[in-house]
């Protein structure tokens, strides 16, 4: 039985929301990295399913794309976390709010 | 020659502009030269005139130069155009030759005053502004002039404007002859309405065909432009401003009290004399307020301290004889006490500004004492124009003015014994006062310490003023002594002659009780404050005299019972209204808009989840619309 594109979009959308929620709800920030990658391999997937049901090269090229960027990207904010976590001894987003505007009150 | 028609007003105009521009960049020395010398160069302008409307009158009397349109709508348009005609002749001399001897003085007089240019720019517009006012050929023009009188008026009475009392008395000009300026404009409207034009002419042409003598329409519109005349030149009931506007420099005292703000309304209604003429009632209304106010002022002036508010209150009561003469239609002897009065107004001003000056600021005459051989110029000038003020029989030129007037006041054809009687009174009180004034500050011990006497730039007016003062009055001469009538021969191609009525009483007599009269406030004062001084002592004890004095010393406390009648309630109102709708609704936008800067401002709290959450119910929203419809 072969596998339908909308199977693998459904599990694409799964993992999206997982992803997702995982950004909204963690406070740990390497946590919300990974919840991140987990988004954007969800993209990914949903384009390389586009990319097979048409027979086109652009969703693996997408793909690509995506790929490198999130490596980039962990490979950034793995250090920003690293100073972060130098600086501030913690990871908690909700604690590290040196950078946070006051609020404006008039 | 008549060409230079434009150039008598355009130059004081010029000068302002200049001065107002480049003031602060100029010398001292340069602005005293453009301020004085384009006042100056208007003046020989007007001799030249005046010599050539003497030679060769132009046809009808009168010459018009239109310089251009001003405006023109459907129904009505506007020119600008300038009439000399004698009655402006003789304004524009004394505007322009009485206004150039105000601003050589004060050249001198301002020297060390901060804002020296900002003086000669608001005087030259000031000057400008009556030349316009007098050469104006419609009402509306006139009225242009007439409202940068007032404007120019507030500019220089609040001139020290550091001090809050002196912006209260530029204020309270300003409000008080707003008021007559408003009654005006709506007797323009109501001529507007009724003759379909404001060129003077053409009023003066159709006004007797349109109207019947005395018809309502007619008499609200005389009233309506004698209340107007009445708020600049000061008379009851809107007479309050005048001895506050004391607050400006003394030479701005000088041009308002002697050419230009005051007498505006005398010749408002000089001009407008056809309208007048229409309205018996209105004659008669602006003899008993001339009569009035010439007794209200004189009363007050008896007990003044300051010597510029007794010249003040003096100057009301002698524009009541203006507004007398005019009510009883003996509009020649308006004009000419106007010419005459100009001078020894101008000339006391002047003086009582030197003498102030010299005296370190001390404007009280009890203070001041034994001048007579310390500032001899001075007390020789001084006692020239009080003379003229006092009326002197035949030396001076107030005599045979204020003469033609109380002779007009019993014979002419509006004129009643009663009015004649007031007026002699007014003669008797101000030969009193002005003799109390020129013992007081010139006899007796001196009292304070004199600084430097005025110098030359401010003595020449003052000795051209005195001769004028009193020799000024010899063009006319009561018919009775010598048949010598320029002036009114001069004004009677503008204005109509006086028509008198047959009188049992020759006019002799009557000038004689005129002289008596005059001669017994001389005397009286001479009693009060010279030989006898206990007298006055003796008064100051008594309860009823005292508060007497202190009644007319505020001026018959014109100013309480306006501030009970009009200022009061209006405070009264204005707090009971303080929280109304209408602020209520820029309130609320102001609130509203406020509170909607809070709210969206805590949206912005630098959180992903938030972020991330926003865009999500963004995109759940937008996709349930979607789905939806």
């Amino acid at each position: 039985m072969p596998i339908t594109a909308q199977a693998i979009l459904i599990v694409a959308a799964i993992l999206f929301i997982l992803g997702l929620v995982g950004v909204l709800t963690r406070k740990n920030i390497i946590f919300i990295l990974v919840s991140l990658e987990i988004m954007l391999n969800a993209a990914g997937m949903a384009f390389i399913a586009a990319g097979a049901k048409w027979g086109q090269p652009d969703g693996q090229i997408m793909f690509l794309f995506i790929l490198a960027m999130a490596a980039s990207e962990v490979s950034v904010g793995l250090a920003l976390i690293m100073q972060a976590y130098h600086q501030h001894k913690t990871l908690d987003v909700d604690q590290l709010t040196a950078l946070r505007d006051e609020p404006v009150t008039i | 020659m008549y060409n230079f028609l434009a150039f008598i007003p355009l130059l004081p105009f010029l000068g302002f502009f200049i001065l107002f521009l480049a003031g602060r960049y100029l010398s001292r020395t340069m602005i005293a030269i453009i301020g004085t010398g384009t006042i100056s160069i208007a003046a020989l302008l007007t001799i030249v005139l005046w010599i050539q409307y003497l030679q060769s009158p132009p046809p009808n009397g009168a010459y018009t130069q239109t310089l251009w349109h001003w405006f023109n709508t459907s129904s009505f348009s506007s020119t600008i155009t300038l009439r000399l005609d004698s009655l402006s002749l003789t304004f524009v001399f004394v505007i322009t030759f009485v206004g150039a001897l105000i601003h050589l003085y004060s050249a001198a007089f301002m020297q060390h005053d901060r804002d020296y240019a900002r003086f000669f720019a608001s005087m030259n517009l000031f000057v400008c502004s009556m030349l316009i006012l007098v050469l104006a050929d419609n009402l509306l023009l006139l009225y242009l002039g007439w409202e940068g009188v007032g404007l120019c008026s507030y500019l220089l009475i609040g001139f020290w404007y550091e001090t809050p009392a002196n912006n209260r008395a530029a204020n309270k000009a300003f409000y008080l002859t707003r008021i007559g300026d408003t009654a005006m404009a709506i007797g323009l409207f109501l001529i507007f309405q009724e003759l379909g034009t404001l060129d003077i002419q053409q009023i003066a042409a159709s006004a007797p065909m349109h109207f019947n003598i005395g018809s309502p329409t007619i008499t609200a519109i005389a009233l309506l432009l004698l209340a107007g005349g009445i708020g600049k030149s000061a008379q009851l009931p809107l007479q309050t401003w005048l001895p506050d506007a004391m607050a400006g420099p003394s030479p701005v005292s000088a041009l308002i009290h002697a050419a230009t703000m005051v007498t505006a309304g005398v010749y408002l209604i000089a001009r407008m004399h056809i309208v007048f003429q229409l309205a018996p009632i209105a004659m008669n209304i602006t003899a008993v307020i001339g009569a009035l106010t010439l007794l209200v002022a004189g009363c007050s002036a008896m007990v003044q301290t300051d010597i510029k508010r007794i010249l003040a209150y003096s100057t009301m009561s002698q524009i009541g004889y203006m507004f007398l003469a005019l009510g009883v239609g003996a509009w020649g002897a308006a004009i000419f006490h106007f010419f005459t009065h100009a001078f020894f107004k101008a000339l006391l001003f002047l003086a009582a500004g030197a003498i102030i000056e010299t005296l370190h600021h001390e404007h009280n005459i009890f203070r001041m004492g034994g001048l007579r051989t310390r500032l001899p110029l001075v007390f020789w000038t001084f006692l020239a124009g009080a003379a003229a003020l006092a009326a002197l029989p035949f030396i001076t030129s107030g005599f045979f003015s204020k003469d033609q007037i109380l002779w007009y006041s019993l014979t002419a054809n509006n004129g009643n014994p009663l009015l004649w009687l007031i007026a002699l009174s007014g003669a008797l009180i101000t030969a009193f006062y002005t003799t109390r004034l020129i013992l007081v500050v010139f006899w007796g011990e001196p009292k304070t310490h004199i600084g430097a006497p005025p110098n030359g730039l401010m003595t020449i007016p003052l000795l051209i003023l005195a001769i004028l003062s009193l020799t000024a009055g010899f063009i006319e001469w009561p018919h009775n002594m010598i048949h010598l009538t320029l002036f009114s021969n001069f004004v009677q191609n503008t204005l109509p002659a006086t028509i008198v009525n047959e009188t049992a009483i020759p006019e002799a007599i009557v000038q004689l009780i005129a002289i008596l009269a005059t001669l017994s406030g001389v005397y009286i004062g001479y009693l009060l404050y010279y030989r006898n001084l206990s007298i006055v002592e003796r008064w100051k004890q008594s309860q009823g005299m005292e508060s007497l004095r202190s009644f007319l010393l505020d001026g018959w406390r014109f100013d309480h019972f306006y501030n009970w009648l009009f200022v009061r309630p209006f405070l009264f109102l204005t707090s009971i209204n303080k929280s109304d709708l209408f602020d209520q609704i820029n309130k609320g936008i102001a609130s509203g808009s406020r509170w909607m800067n809070q709210l969206i401002s805590t949206t912005q709290n630098g959180s992903l989840r938030w972020y991330l959450a926003g865009v999500l119910f963004g995109i759940l929203f937008i996709l349930t619309l979607q789905l939806l419809l």
